[in-house]
């Protein structure tokens, strides 16, 4: 288990990064409340997903505007498949990804 | 897998019993050997005339029928898989069709009337279609084979949906690739293949690219094309092993040179597959050996049809001429036509090979003395063009680089017909009216759609039948979804065939993708409903509140413009770069270009700038297009410190939004200048400033006809002429469309070019679609009337045109001023981890 900040430190219908045992995780908060967490690096040229626009079905590389399913990770463009992780909100309010420990990118 | 194809065949045995016990006739059986290209369209054929028959397919792939040509798309990924498929399973259900996928037939016996598959089982027919296609040809080059274990590990072939899932799943994790054989197919794996490795390298054996269709100068002039987009091409190369113990590690050719790769391609040419028919007794040459109605030799129940037939000694590599072969065969069984005949297809091939345009027809160089040829050769851009004429007629055509000529050149070749006297018209248009074949002129049944089969006439038919838009016809007919390179001649067909009566495609005339709504109806709506957020848009607009990313940013956009300051900003509908006011780079880190009006600068605001490159290290600092400043390679972290010590406003070099005004010397200082375009052009900056809209408003002023700020290329450009007057240019280009603009209107003063410039940007702005450019707009929208609103008022809008742009402008805030706090948690927080990105050299 382990926690990466609350769930207000991302914006509504937005993504951040955070690394999560030197893995690159973009965690998005959808606008019907719930999370997904994906690995932070488009396969394609490297591009930040965390910086991608999303619905609920899908996050949109701001490089090249590659796709990728938010659930399942899966590539909607031919591209690598994503990783997903699981994560959840605890009861308050904490964005928590099982059996990992993570520190936030320095800013 | 097999149990529920059981299953599925089980009601047909059972109701063919009962209709028996009835006595009523059983519809003959079919069976068909082979589930794709040519098997699926025969089948389509022949339901398409009504053809009564009890239908078996067996398929070596475990899928449905795909669209083989989509391949290269799926590999260089701008295709999904999903996308390619012809006939997925409900097809084949629908049609009462039994398909036994992934079952391999491997032997015929012609005396009892069967089939039997792989795992022994048999299957009776009365008519039996063979459609095995080909395979790749793998040359026997030592180290390719694993010694019983198939190919060596990194070796792949490209043929099925199979070779290439696996080949981009092994790529993905590579670096560099060879790709054996410059044809079509290897060049096509070669530009797919650079979407997964960073090195590639085509051999190909003989000394010029695609040498079956192009004359060696073609070919080397497709060559340079091809080495421009980073391939490295080694022609003359003959590979003579495959290196690599437990993987491969390179390629040997023989001259000794070793190429180090770890994904081999061999793309060396097909082989028809006629092992079984070979086996089961039937005339196999190259191909199966057929007569003119696709019948096997001597066999008045097996008919063979695709790449696996040989007809009149010629077998075919490409999809053409098997739905002429289709058809002919179609006709022959259902009887629709018996004296049906297929007299063999004459190649004329348009293909886009790795991104490049090729057509050939006919002979590829002269035979004969008297043979007339004319050659056209650009190198430095690509294009390559040559015809071969022999007693008036056209015999022979290659185009590299630009095809605009095929369609005619296609039909005259086919044809026969009388060619112009002036030759050279064969290769350009000349003055005149316009390009291509027109519609009308095109025969009926010429092919307008040669990946997919479609003609003329099918188009037509489409139209007639009530479907009048151009991607609805697309859909039903297919016709402009493979390679592409026919969708402007789909168009016009249909434009012709509905007889100007033409319907938009709804989706094509909505503003946003996500939201069903031409422009003016979804501004009515927002209207009516009051809507102030994208979100609420989606939940009032969208049936079943369904958001969607890619829809987001045009609708912030637009929302912004109608509502202004009462615009409720959801900060997940910006894109990245609005997000943080900076245009994302390609290593995810940022550009920062301060505002600099008219291009007119100050030595301290040089020295300001000067010293914070400075002071933060910026990797590199370049003039831009625009005639400013531009601060690159900025972490977004960095960002908003930055802009506190430039203490300069936004010069919103990221946004949908109006960029610059770029201007020249102008008369202060010019000796040609004729109107103060300086100034003017700094005006017109700071009223119109980071005015956002449907796409990116570029200006510029000239002092001059001379046009040093090139503004007859712009948004919306403005020339001084003689007599202190002003030409306003819209709608021109100079990017990756180049456009003239169109004069507007001649003014007398800067305070009407002021005026009509907020009043044409904003009729601009509420009426293009998202990313719709000027270029785009203007004409599509017309000169004429858009100069009816704008400059005589005829619609009586221009009063609420100019409102619209006033309020507009008064809401204008420096978005850099947003930078002590941040808008929203993390706004600056970096996304990326610097370690994984490549990053831009440091200059
Ligand atoms: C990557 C790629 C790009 C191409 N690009 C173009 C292009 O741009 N333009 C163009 O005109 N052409 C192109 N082609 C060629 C085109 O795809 C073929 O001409 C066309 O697919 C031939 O159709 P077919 O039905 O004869 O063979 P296929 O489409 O190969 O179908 C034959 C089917 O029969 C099956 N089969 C074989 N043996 C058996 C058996 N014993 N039992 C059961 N099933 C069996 C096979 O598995 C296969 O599914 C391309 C081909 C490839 C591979
Ligand atoms: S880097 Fe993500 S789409 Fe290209």
């Amino acid at each position: 288990m382990t926690v990466l900040g609350h769930l207000e430190d991302i914006p509504p219908g937005e993504g951040r990064t955070y690394d999560v045992h030197g893995e690159m995780v973009a965690v998005f908060r959808l606008r019907d409340g719930s999370v997904r967490a994906l690995s932070a690096v488009c396969p394609h040229r490297g591009g930040p997903l965390a910086d991608g626009q999303i619905d609920h079905e899908v996050v949109v590389c701001p490089m090249h505007l590659m796709a990728f399913d938010l659930t399942t990770g899966c590539s909607l463009s031919g591209q690598p498949d994503l990783t997903v992780y699981p994560v959840t909100v605890d009861a308050d309010g904490y964005l928590v990804i099982a059996s990992l420990t993570a520190s936030e990118v320095p800013s | 897998m097999s149990g529920t194809e059981r299953l599925r065949s089980e009601p047909r045995r059972e109701d063919e019993r009962r209709a028996a016990e009835r006595g009523q006739a059983q519809p003959p059986r079919l069976v068909v050997i082979g589930n794709g290209m040519a098997g699926a369209r025969t089948v389509e054929e022949i339901l398409s005339r009504g053809g009564d028959f009890a239908i078996t397919m067996f398929g070596d792939e475990p899928y449905g029928n795909y669209n083989r040509i989509m391949l290269s798309n799926v590999l260089a990924g701008v295709e999904d898989e999903s996308g390619i498929f012809l006939n997925d399973l409900s097809w084949y259900t629908d049609n009462g069709i039994t398909l036994h996928a992934g079952r391999r037939i491997s032997r015929i016996d012609r005396f009892a009337k069967q089939v039997y598959a792989e795992d022994g089982t048999a299957t009776p027919y009365d008519k039996l279609i063979i459609a095995t296609g080909s395979r790749a040809f793998v040359p026997p080059i030592p180290g390719i084979h694993r010694p019983g274990r198939g190919y060596h590990q990194g070796v792949f072939a490209f043929r099925t949906l199979d070779d290439t899932r696996s080949m981009i799943r092994y790529a993905r994790e590579h670096e560099r690739a060879v790709v054996i054989g410059g044809g079509l197919l290897g060049l096509e794996a070669a530009r797919g293949l650079q979407n997964h490795v960073s090195h590639v390298t085509l051999l190909h054996a003989m000394g010029h690219l695609m040498n079956t269709q192009l004359d060696a100068q073609a070919g080397a002039i497709l060559q340079r094309s091809v080495e421009q987009l980073g391939i490295e091409v080694v022609c003359d190369a003959m590979t003579t092993e495959i290196l690599g113990k437990h993987a491969v590690t390179g390629v040997k050719l023989a001259d000794g040179r070793v190429i180090d790769c770890d994904v081999v391609v061999v793309a060396a040419g097909i082989r028809a597959n006629t092992e079984v028919a070979a086996a089961s007794g039937l005339v196999v040459e190259r191909g199966i050996v057929v007569d003119d109605q696709m019948r096997a030799q001597d066999e008045p129940d097996i008919y063979v049809v695709g790449e696996c037939a040989q007809h009149r000694g010629e077998t075919y590599g490409l999809v053409a001429p098997l739905w002429d072969q289709a058809k002919v065969l179609a006709d022959h069984l259902t009887g629709r036509d018996p004296r049906a005949a297929y007299h063999g297809s004459r190649i004329a091939t348009k293909l886009k090979v790795a991104g490049v345009d090729v057509a050939s027809m006919g002979l590829k160089e002269p035979e004969r003395d008297d043979d007339e040829t004319l050659i056209f050769s650009e190198p430095r851009k690509g294009i390559y063009k040559s015809v071969i004429i022999r007693d008036g007629r056209l015999v022979g055509a290659t185009l590299v680089g630009d095809v605009k000529k095929v369609a005619f050149l296609m039909q005259a070749f086919d044809r026969g017909l009388a060619l112009p006297e002036d030759r050279v018209e064969l290769m350009f248009d000349l003055g005149g009216p316009p390009a291509e074949v027109s519609a009308a002129e095109l025969a009926d049944d010429a092919q307008v759609c040669n990946c997919n089969g479609v003609t003329k006439a099918t188009i037509a038919e489409t139209v007639h039948g009530g479907c009048k838009t151009v991607s609805g016809v697309m859909d039903k007919t297919r016709a402009g979804k493979g390679c592409g390179t026919c969708k402007s001649l789909v168009a016009q067909i249909v434009e012709w065939a509905a007889g100007g009566a033409v319907e938009e495609d709804p989706r094509a005339s909505w503003y946003v993708p996500g939201v069903p709504m031409p422009k003016p109806e979804l501004m009515a709506a927002i209207r009516t409903h009051d809507l102030r957020s994208v979100s609420s848009v989606f939940a009032k607009l969208v049936p079943g509140g369904q958001e969607d990313a890619k829809s987001k940013m045009g609708l912030a956009s637009l929302l912004k413009m109608m509502w202004g300051e009462d615009y409720v900003d959801e900060r997940d509908a910006r894109f990245i770069n609005d997000r943080v006011h900076a245009n994302i780079q390609r290593d995810g880190t940022f550009s920062v270009v301060p505002q600099m009006k008219g291009g007119v600068t100050t030595p301290a605001q040089l020295k300001r700038i000067a010293e914070v490159a400075e002071k933060h290290a910026v990797p590199m600092v370049k003039l831009t297009g625009g005639q400013r400043i531009d601060l690159l390679g900025v972490p977004k972290e960095k960002l908003p410190e930055i802009w506190a010590d430039l203490d300069m406003p936004s010069g919103y070099a990221y946004g949908k939004s109006f960029r610059t005004v770029k201007t020249c010397v102008g008369s202060d200082f010019c000796r040609f200048g004729v109107g103060d375009s300086t100034a003017l052009g700094i005006a017109l900056e700071e009223r119109y400033q980071g005015i956002e809209g449907p796409g990116k408003m570029k200006l510029a002023v000239t002092g001059c006809p001379r046009n040093c700020a090139e503004a007859y290329v712009k948004d919306l450009g403005v020339v001084a002429i003689d007599g202190g007057r002003w030409e306003i240019y819209v709608g021109g280009a100079a990017g990756a469309h180049v456009r003239k603009g169109d004069l507007l209107a001649t003014v007398e003063s800067p305070d009407e070019v002021i005026t009509l410039t907020g009043r044409f940007l904003q009729y601009y702005r509420e009426n293009a679609n998202w990313l719709e450019r000027t270029y785009a707009w203007v004409p599509r929208v017309g000169i004429e009337h858009i100069r009816a609103v704008v400059v005589d008022d005829t619609e009586g809008l221009a009063a609420g045109l100019d409102a619209a742009m006033d309020a507009s402008v008064a809401a204008y805030r420096d978005p850099w001023k947003e930078r002590a706090q941040p808008a929203t948690p993390g706004q600056f927080r970096t996304s990326l981890p610097l370690v994984v990105l490549p990053q831009v050299p440091v200059r």
